[in-house]
C-alpha cells in the first residue's frame, strides 16, 4: 500500500503547488476519542506520583496514621482515602504502591520486549528451521497458564521484586516472540530488502539495520497493553498473597488485606481496585490507540 | 491431508512434552522438599534424605522424568505423598467444579457479547457503538481479583441475592448450585465480553459489507432478518472458536475465583499444592491442564480444515 499511496501523495503535492483554483480537500479528521486523552492525564499523574512519592507530603505507607479503617475523609491530605485495617494512609500506600506495580510491569514487559523481539525477529528472518525451533518454544512457553506459572515460580523462588520481574519477564517473552515474527516476515518480502542482498549486504546488517527500525514501533506500540497485562499479573499475585512481601505495599496486596473487611469498610477494597482499574484502562486505551497507528500487520 | 494432520498432532505432542520436562525441571528446583513437608521442621536431614530416597525424589533428572511419562502416559500421575491420594484421582473430583465455571462464565459471556456485537454492528460509528465499545474497553480492564470481591459486596453483601462463598454441589439441588457458581462465573466472563465483543463486532461488519446481504435487503426482508439468519451465522466462525480456546485456557485460570470463593475446583487444589509443596500433585495437575490446553487448539485447528476448505491450501504451501 505505501508504495502506492506515496506516489499519489506526490501527485497530490505537485497538483496543490502547480493549480490554484483545484478545491482544497481537508485532511482526514483524526478522530481520537476523549477517553485516551483521559487516559493520558492519569497516566501521567499516576507515574509523577510514583516517581516524586519521597518528596510528596505524604506519612510513611508503614506506620499507622489514626484508628483503622477510617473511611475516605477530608480532614487531612493522609486520610483523604481513609486507613487500612492497620491505620496506615490509604492514599500514602496507592503512592508507593504505584512504584511497584508500575516498576515491576514496565520492567519486565521490557525485557519480555527485548527477549522475545530478538528471536522473533531472527525466526521471522531465517524461516525453516530457526522458526520451527524458536516457535515450537514459544508455544511451549504459551500452553503453561500464566498464573499457575508464576504460582510456582513463587513457590520456588522466595517473593521478591526481583524474582517476581523473572516470573513476569517470563511470560512477555512469547508474546513478543510471535509479534516479532509476524512482522518480520512482512518486512523482509519487501523490495528494499531484496536489494539490500543483492548488494551483498549479511544477514546481520539486513536483520538490524533495514528490518529492525521498520518492526520496532508497531512492537513497542504493544508495550502498554503488555504492561497491563503484567499489572494485572502482579495484582493476581499479590492478590493471592504471593507477590511482593510486606510491608512494602501493592495494589493486589491492598486489595487482599481488605477484602475480609469489605462488608463494614469497603473503601479497604474499592480504592486499591479503583486505581488498578484506571491505570489498566488507560494503558489498554493508549495501547489500542498506539496499535491502530503503528501495526501495519493490522491493515494489510 | 493427512499429512498436515499429522504435522500438527506431531508438534502438538512436541509442545506437551516440553511443558512436561519444564514442569518436572522446575518444581525438581524447589526447596524445601516434600519429605521436609511431611517430616516437619525438625526433621534431621538424614531423615529428610531417607524419605526423598523411599520417594524417589533423590534419583537424577532424566530418570525421574521419564519414570514419571511413562506412568503419565498410562494414566497414573502418581500419589500425592502429603494426601494419600492420587492425583489423578484429585484431578477427576476437582475438575468438574472448574469445568462448570468456565463453562458458566463463557456462556455468560457469549450472550451479552452476542447482544452487544450485533447493537454495535447495525450502526457502526454511531453513539451507541460507541458506548458499547467503551463498555467492552471497561469490561476488559477489570480483572477477576477486582471483579469479584466488587461482585461480592454489591450482589452478594448489599442485595443479598448470591452467597458471598461457598460451593453447592449438583445434587444438592440445582438452583442452589447456579446460584454458588454465578458470581464467580460472572467475575471470570468481564475480560471474556470485551474480547468477544470485539471479535463478533469486526466480523459481522465485514459480513454485512457482503455482496448477499445486499441482495437480501434489496428483496426488501427487514433489517433483524437479515441479521439474525443471514449475517450472524457466517461471522460466528472466529467467535466460536476463540471461545473453545478459552475454554481451555480458563481451566488453568480460574485460581483466583475458586481460592476467593472457596470453591473446591482444579485452581484452588494447585494453589494449596504449591504452598504445602507437593511436587507430585502440582505436576500432575499443571501437565493436565497443558495437554488440555494444546489439544483443545490443535482440535480447533484440525477442524478448521474440515470446516473451511480455503486453510487447506494455505497450509499446504
Amino acid at each position: 500500500m505505501t508504495q502506492v499511496a506515496l506516489e499519489k501523495k506526490d501527485d497530490a503535492q505537485r497538483v496543490e503547488s502547480t493549480t490554484e483554483d483545484l478545491p482544497k480537500v481537508p485532511a482526514a479528521k483524526k478522530t481520537r476519542s476523549v477517553l485516551v486523552y483521559l487516559s493520558i492525564v492519569w497516566l501521567v499523574l499516576i507515574i509523577g506520583a510514583a516517581i516524586f512519592a519521597s518528596v510528596l507530603p505524604l506519612a510513611p505507607y508503614n506506620v499507622p496514621i489514626g484508628p483503622p479503617r477510617t473511611p475516605p475523609n477530608l480532614d487531612s491530605l493522609d486520610t483523604l482515602l481513609g486507613t487500612d485495617t492497620l491505620g496506615r494512609s490509604i492514599l500514602s500506600r496507592v503512592v508507593y504502591g504505584a512504584q511497584v506495580s508500575l516498576v515491576i510491569g514496565a520492567v519486565a514487559g521490557l525485557v519480555g520486549f527485548l527477549i522475545g523481539s530478538f528471536f522473533g525477529m531472527i525466526a521471522g528472518y531465517f524461516g525453516k528451521r530457526v522458526d520451527a525451533v524458536i516457535s515450537l518454544l514459544a508455544d511451549a512457553m504459551l500452553a503453561f497458564p500464566p498464573l499457575i506459572l508464576l504460582l510456582a515460580l513463587a513457590s520456588i523462588l522466595t517473593p521478591s521484586v526481583r524474582t517476581i520481574l523473572f516470573g513476569l519477564g517470563l511470560l512477555a517473552i512469547p508474546s513478543f516472540i510471535r509479534l516479532a515474527r509476524a512482522n518480520t516476515l512482512s518486512w523482509s518480502s519487501r523490495e528494499f530488502v531484496r536489494a539490500a542482498k543483492n548488494m551483498g549486504a549479511g544477514s546481520g546488517r539486513i536483520l538490524f539495520r533495514e528490518i529492525m527500525p521498520n518492526v520496532l514501533a508497531p512492537l513497542a506500540s504493544y508495550m502498554p497493553i503488555v504492561i497491563a497485562a503484567l499489572i494485572v499479573a502482579e495484582g493476581s499475585l499479590s492478590f493471592l498473597g504471593l507477590g511482593i512481601p510486606p510491608p512494602q505495599p501493592s495494589w493486589g496486596g491492598m486489595i487482599n488485606d481488605g477484602k475480609d473487611a469489605i462488608a463494614t469498610s469497603p473503601h479497604l477494597v474499592f480504592v486499591p481496585a479503583l486505581v488498578i482499574f484506571f491505570t489498566v484502562f488507560a494503558l489498554n486505551q493508549v495501547g489500542d490507540h498506539l496499535r491502530t497507528k503503528y501495526d501495519r500487520t493490522l491493515h494489510d | 491431508m493427512f499429512l498436515t494432520v499429522s504435522k500438527k498432532v506431531g508438534r502438538s505432542l512436541l509442545v506437551v512434552l516440553l511443558v512436561t520436562i519444564a514442569v518436572v525441571g522446575l518444581l525438581g528446583l524447589a526447596p524445601g522438599s516434600v519429605a521436609q513437608v511431611i517430616l516437619g521442621e525438625n526433621a534431621t536431614p538424614q531423615a529428610v534424605a531417607e524419605l526423598n530416597a523411599k520417594l524417589g525424589l533423590d534419583a537424577p533428572f532424566w530418570s525421574q522424568y521419564f519414570g514419571w511419562l511413562s506412568d503419565a502416559v498410562r494414566g497414573d500421575l502418581g500419589t500425592s505423598p502429603l494426601t494419600g491420594q492420587s492425583v489423578s484421582e484429585a484431578i477427576a473430583e476437582r475438575l468438574p467444579v472448574t469445568l462448570q465455571l468456565a463453562a458458566m462464565g463463557l456462556l455468560i459471556a457469549l450472550v451479552v457479547a452476542l447482544v452487544m456485537g450485533v447493537i454495535s454492528a447495525s450502526r457502526p460509528g454511531s453513539a451507541v457503538d460507541r458506548g458499547m465499545n467503551a463498555l467492552s474497553a471497561v469490561f476488559l480492564s477489570v480483572p477477576a481479583f477486582i471483579a469479584g470481591p466488587v461482585l461480592i459486596y454489591f450482589l452478594a453483601i448489599k442485595l443479598q441475592i448470591f452467597p458471598v462463598m461457598g460451593w453447592s454441589r449438583i445434587s444438592e439441588g440445582l438452583g442452589d448450585n447456579l446460584r454458588s457458581a454465578m458470581l464467580p462465573a460472572l467475575a471470570i466472563a468481564l475480560t471474556e465480553i470485551a474480547a468477544f465483543h470485539r471479535l463478533l463486532r469486526t466480523d459481522l461488519m465485514g459480513t454485512l459489507r457482503e455482496d448477499f446481504i445486499a441482495a437480501a435487503r434489496a428483496k426488501g426482508m427487514p433489517s433483524w432478518y437479515v441479521m439474525f439468519r443471514h449475517a450472524l451465522r457466517p461471522s460466528s466462525f472466529s467467535l466460536i472458536t476463540v471461545a473453545g480456546i478459552n475454554l481451555g485456557r480458563l481451566i488453568g485460570g480460574t485460581v483466583i475465583v475458586e481460592t476467593l470463593f472457596g470453591l473446591p475446583g482444579l485452581g484452588q487444589l494447585v494453589a494449596s499444592s504449591i504452598t504445602s509443596r507437593d511436587v507430585i500433585m502440582v505436576q500432575g495437575i499443571v501437565a493436565f491442564i497443558a495437554v488440555v490446553y494444546v489439544g483443545i487448539n490443535t482440535l480447533v485447528d484440525l477442524s478448521y480444515q474440515v470446516v473451511d476448505p480455503r486453510v487447506r491450501k494455505v497450509v499446504g504451501a
